[in-house]
């Protein structure tokens, strides 16, 4: 099942790789957990902040901390969708992305071809914003909320 | 049994847990005593902070605590979210076994919307390019003989907003209502 991927192209070396790969799903919780890092990797401390400094300038890393789950904090996300005529997609899209609840907003091929996730208070405000995104576009939003969530893997090979 | 001093406990338990979310909202200070610069931002010791960190990496809050990749600087340029019409009391059973493959991110169950969207099991694929998601899909259709199941992959073809890995920029903090 496991198909060992070709590895592109990009400036990361081997301990960048074994940094990224080990380190994305648990962190030592020690005074000095890059020292701890770096005796597993077989480099120094000093080393291991070096890196990973580069790899957040290099736009490898967006953070280094947790992530969080947005739902235990009182939110809600839906994921939506929209058919958009091609011919208008671009004001369209310019609007939808002026809503400070849309994230994650991706082209797709399909009918429905406009997808986004919501992030609300509740669902109140989630219901409020679909009307407004309706009025502001002329487009009917689907929302497809999720009803069960069966993985969170979100963890990738370098 | 829930006396007053219980809920301040409570409450108190809450605002240090929110605090420490908030001082971490930009990741994990990269320097050499990393829970000791949050201590001194918090106004807290060291020890505090890495008993606070613990519990909450084991809580729901947190779904892990780590490095947050970039997917797309990584190579991984091709996304697909395949949708399926699974039979209902098959869901569970057959979501567990995708999970399992490598590149699949999310699975979730979302709601049909007849006629037109027979889909309940939306599960993303990451590959490095549209002929390994392909492939992924094809192996995963064939190991779990669903060749007859309905499904469809939707490959994103642009990404317009928030592509990064950032699932939460302001996490919803009664104490940091002042800020993002």
């Amino acid at each position: 099942m496991v198909d060992s991927a070709v590895q592109q192209e990009t400036t990361l070396d081997t301990i960048d790789r074994q940094l990224i790969n080990d380190y994305q799903s648990g962190f030592p919780l020690d005074p000095n957990p890059y020292q701890l890092v770096g005796d597993k990797l077989g480099i120094s401390e000093e080393e291991v902040i070096q890196r990973i400094s580069r790899l957040l300038d290099d736009g490898y890393l967006t953070r280094f901390g947790p992530l969080f789950n947005i739902e235990e904090f009182g939110g809600l996300f839906t994921l939506t969708a929209m058919e958009v005529p091609m011919d208008r997609f671009e004001e369209v899209n310019e609007i939808v992305n002026g809503f400070s609840e849309v994230a994650h907003n991706y082209e797709r091929e399909h009918q429905l071809n406009m997808w986004y996730v919501l992030a609300c208070e509740s669902q109140q405000e989630t219901d409020e914003v679909l009307e407004r995104l309706h009025q502001a576009t002329g487009i009917k939003p689907y929302p497809f909320p999720k009803l069960q969530e069966f993985y969170i893997g979100l963890r990738f090979e370098a | 049994m829930n006396s007053i001093a219980q809920r301040v406990a409570q409450q108190s338990q809450q605002q240090t847990t929110e605090l420490l979310l908030h001082a971490l909202q930009e990741g994990l200070p990269i320097v050499e005593r990393p829970y000791q610069a949050l201590a001194q931002q918090l106004g807290w010791s060291e020890d505090q902070v890495i008993s606070e960190l613990d519990a909450l990496a084991g809580s729901d809050r947190v779904r892990r605590m780590g490095i947050v990749v970039k997917h797309r600087p990584l190579g991984f340029k091709a996304n697909a979210m395949v949708v399926w019409d699974i039979p209902d009391d098959k869901v569970d059973a057959v979501a567990a076994l995708m999970s399992k493959y490598e590149g699949v991110t999310l699975c979730y169950e979302r709601p049909r919307r007849m006629p037109e969207w027979p889909y309940n099991l939306f599960c993303m694929i990451h590959g490095y390019q549209r002929d390994q998601v392909l492939d992924r899909l094809a192996q995963m259709v064939k190991d779990l003989e669903l060749g007859d199941i309905d499904h469809q992959p939707l490959f994103s073809t642009r990404c317009f907003k928030q592509c990064g890995g950032r699932y939460v920029n302001k996490p919803k903090s009664q104490l940091g209502a002042g800020h993002g």
